[in-house]
């Protein structure tokens, strides 16, 4: 196997380690000192460094190897943690998935690194200049054997001017309650300040397993005499010496040397990864087999439906019943099948709190990002696609949605924003909010804007319910932000991510209270190739609109069909709800009749009656694209290919619905 | 590699498809209309699963609609962005480079020239080269 064989297993190696490392490095940003999240860096920068090296990519190599010392020198507690670390750390990251996708796309995963290279070995290199600097002038000193762990918190106190002794007690010869001697003194030096360590260990004190002497690494504000005093006033007490503690000249060499850590058997992560959870068993399976597995599988249901067809026109009992039967296990297959595709949207969402974090930063805002609801499981059409649109809402809620500190300040709010990703099921649909504690949209603001650019009329504004003045947001040429900032001012509008959320067969919804946040709430269908819809004739043709969009169907009389304002409309339980004659929409002959057959379809809190000429009922149909030579047909989502063959097409409501 | 050309008919006119960019050759079968396409788009077939666009050549190039026949084939095309096909009212034979001579269009400022490539002359037949991509441009109705 050559190295080109190899790419595509280190490609989605190093993305599965780069979001271990992004989602660690947001962790251990929360929590300084948590072990298993450095270690979870260190390992996977590890791994991506074995496997760069492999593959010559020296950039990659270099980055990962820097933070591997780095991080070493944090895990053994030689070195805490900054926050400048963190920053590093994330570029570093950011610059080695920059290369990953030059690698991904053709390139050579080249790139300048040597900056980011400089700033983490200078990170190593301090940590040697404190040390020697503190053992110069430690006078009159003493060394104690230290772990790791001790180790910095003896540096941290000493960083932080605090002192810190190694306090040498020798009790009398003849003492008789050695134990109690040796509580008495730490309870004195507890009350002075804190015992680091002490050798022997205060198990082996307690229980006497010690000669007459015994010494203590301890941190206090005191001075060395006044601890001295206070501990030779205990009784039985013979001789107690105070000095500065020294590093000890072996922990420094350790120091400079570079680790060499021995790559953790597979076994052995696994079981660090994953704790104590039991986790299920799984394989990698190339996607090009589930799409094949699942293209057969639309075809099989496309035969399925002619069997069907087939067996209601011969009516024999058993051929009806085994076709009962394969309609089940089908069933169960497609289900199966379809899970075989979802996706938890983790992976879309794992890009987000580096993106916030930076972006937060770039417009001096404190932002703390919320995610539940990541493993939620999507189709991964939906989770290829969903990602732009996703990235625009939330630089929306960093850039406009959430005020400056001082507005929020001014507002009686915290100065850090919150902005709430969320993602769950209801029903067949998922659903994935963005919510920030931000002013809320203004809609004075936001339709004289709309005026002023052109959307609509000052008389048209006037009518807008506050849903209607939110949504203007997303109409094409809006954009609200009054100065143009380094995100906005991109030309894109949210225009394009509601035409992008509705190609995808999802919606978008707004929710805002003024002063207190907004919700943009985004709708999304749970597959997309495989939908139930409802089967209509209009004339001798056949449509399918699907079952998502339909809220029920009804029969109308004529008499029923009322006429407002040059609009046909009807009384839908109480609300008058336009009708829409689908033969004029897609071209043919409408036909008055004394009844008609009415599919109440709903987009956002927008209604309509689509009126057919008549209902067949309602199938599985297997989305089709109709290809990019008819993209643009109005009002036509998609084809299908039904029991017999024929290619029937896709109502699509949504865009009916629109104005 | 020897050039070759699937040449089929529209009335009396020959055209000719270079047989590298035909995918099949199919018999009339139910097509779907599209609604609000452009005149010349028929609709779409099913082939094979794949949703396939059809337009009638006939119209495309502004010839009078023609009753279909026994002989009426639906030539699939592998164009730039897909798929398509369009009708013919026969298709026939497959001519190989070596029997013609290419020659370039003649002047005229007959708008359906757009379509055509060169003129290939034979010991007995003369086609116009068609280029596909060109019939399938712009197809919708802004």
């Amino acid at each position: 196997m050559d190295l080109n064989e190899y790419l595509g297993l280190f490609l989605d190696e190093s993305i599965e380690h780069l979001q271990a490392i992004n989602s660690s490095l947001l962790k251990f940003e929360q929590k300084l000192d948590d072990e298993g999240v450095i270690d979870q860096i260190f390992r996977s920068a590890h791994t991506l460094k074995g496997m760069a090296g492999t593959m010559g990519f020296d950039g990659i190599a270099d980055l990962t190897h820097e933070m591997e010392s780095a991080l070493d020198l944090v895990r053994s507690k030689r070195q805490p943690a900054t926050p400048e670390l963190i920053d590093t750390l994330f570029v570093a990251a950011e610059q080695i998935e920059a290369m990953v996708d030059d690698i991904a796309n053709g390139g050579k995963g080249k790139r300048d690194v040597s900056e980011t290279v400089a700033r983490l070995k200078q990170f190593s290199n301090t940590s040697e200049e404190t040390e020697v600097k503190k053992a110069s002038t430690a006078n009159p000193s003493s060394t104690f054997k230290c772990d790791v762990y001790s180790e910095s918190v003896v540096k941290q106190s000493l960083a932080s001017g605090y002192n810190v002794f190694v306090i040498d007690v020798a009790l009398s010869e003849d003492v008789i309650l050695k134990a109690a001697r040796v509580f008495m003194v730490f309870e004195r030096l507890q009350s002075l300040g804190d015992v680091i360590l002490s050798d022997p260990t205060s198990d082996e004190l307690e229980q006497e397993q010690f000669e007459t002497s015994f010494r203590v690494l301890f941190v206090t504000t005191n001075t060395a005499e006044e601890v001295e005093k206070s501990i030779g006033a205990v009784s039985e007490v013979a001789a107690v010496t105070v000095a500065d503690y020294a590093p000890e000249v072996s922990a420094e060499v350790a120091v400079t040397a570079i680790p060499e850590v021995s790559p953790v058997s597979p076994a052995a992560k696994e079981e660090t990864e994953q704790g104590p959870v039991a986790a299920a068993k799984t394989i990698r399976v190339n996607l090009e087999r589930i799409d094949r597995l699942m293209n057969l599988f639309e075809e099989f249901i496309i035969d399925r439906g002619r069997l069907e067809r087939i067996a209601g026109d011969v009516e024999s009992p058993e051929l009806t019943e085994t076709v009962e039967r394969i309609k089940r296990g089908t069933n169960e297959l497609q289900s199966l099948v379809l899970t075989l595709r979802m996706m938890p949207i983790e992976q879309v969402f794992n890009r987000f709190p580096r993106m916030v974090r930076s972006v937060a930063k770039d417009v001096g805002k404190n932002i703390k990002l919320h995610i539940t609801g990541a493993e939620t499981e999507l189709d991964r059409t939906v989770i290829d696609e969903i990602g732009d649109p996703l990235v625009h809402l939330i630089r929306n809620a960093v850039d406009h949605g959430i005020e400056s500190k001082a507005d929020r300040l001014k507002a009686g709010k915290q100065e850090e924003g919150n902005l709430t990703l969320r993602a769950y099921h209801a029903g067949n649909r998922v659903f994935i909010e963005i919510e920030d504690d931000g002013a809320g949209i203004n809609h004075e603001k936001v339709t004289r804007i709309a005026v002023e650019k052109g959307i609509l009329t000052q008389e048209d504004a006037a009518l807008l319910t506050p849903e209607e003045m939110s949504m203007l947001l997303f109409a094409p040429g809006f954009s609200t932000a009054e100065t143009v900032t380094d995100l906005s001012g991109r030309g894109v509008g949210l225009d394009v991510v509601k035409s992008k959320i509705e190609s995808l067969g999802g919606e978008v919804f707004v929710e805002t209270k003024l002063g207190e946040g907004t919700i943009f709430r985004i709708s999304l269908p749970l597959t997309l190739s495989i939908i139930s819809a409802m089967l209509v004739q209009l004339q001798d043709e056949t449509y399918a609109i699907p079952l998502t969009a339909i809220i029920e169907t009804t029969s109308l009389k004529h008499e029923a069909v009322l006429q407002a304002h040059r609009e046909k409309v009807f009384d839908f339980r109480g609300q008058l709800v336009p009708l829409i004659w689908l033969t004029d929409v897609y071209g043919l002959e409408s036909a008055e009749s004394e009844a008609y057959s009415v599919v109440v379809v709903r987009s956002g809190d927008r209604l309509a009656g689509l009126v057919v000429s008549q209902l067949i009922g309602q199938q599985e149909i297997v989305m089709k694209p109709l290809g990019s030579y008819l993209e643009g047909i109005r009002a036509i989502s998609g084809a299908t290919i039904l029991g017999d063959g024929r290619v029937a097409l896709i109502v699509d409501s949504n865009a009916l619905l629109r104005k | 590699m020897e050039q070759k050309w699937v040449v089929f008919q529209l009335g009396e006119n020959a055209y000719g498809l270079d047989v590298q960019s035909v995918r099949s050759i199919e018999r009339l079968q139910p097509i779907t209309r599209i609604p609000n396409a452009a005149s010349y788009v028929k609709g779409v077939i099913n082939l094979r699963g794949v949703v396939t666009p059809v337009i009638d050549l006939r119209t495309r190039l502004g010839f009078e609609t023609l009753e279909e026949t026994e002989e009426t084939r639906i030539i699939i095309a592998t164009l730039e962005h897909g798929d398509a096909g369009f009708i013919v009212d026969r298709a026939n034979e497959v001519i190989e480079a070596q029997d013609v001579r290419i020659e370039p269009l003649p002047e005229s400022g007959n708008a359906e020239n757009a379509y055509l490539t060169a003129i290939a002359k034979g010991e007995k037949e003369l086609f116009s080269l068609l280029d596909p991509n060109r019939l399938f441009e712009e197809i919708v109705h802004a």
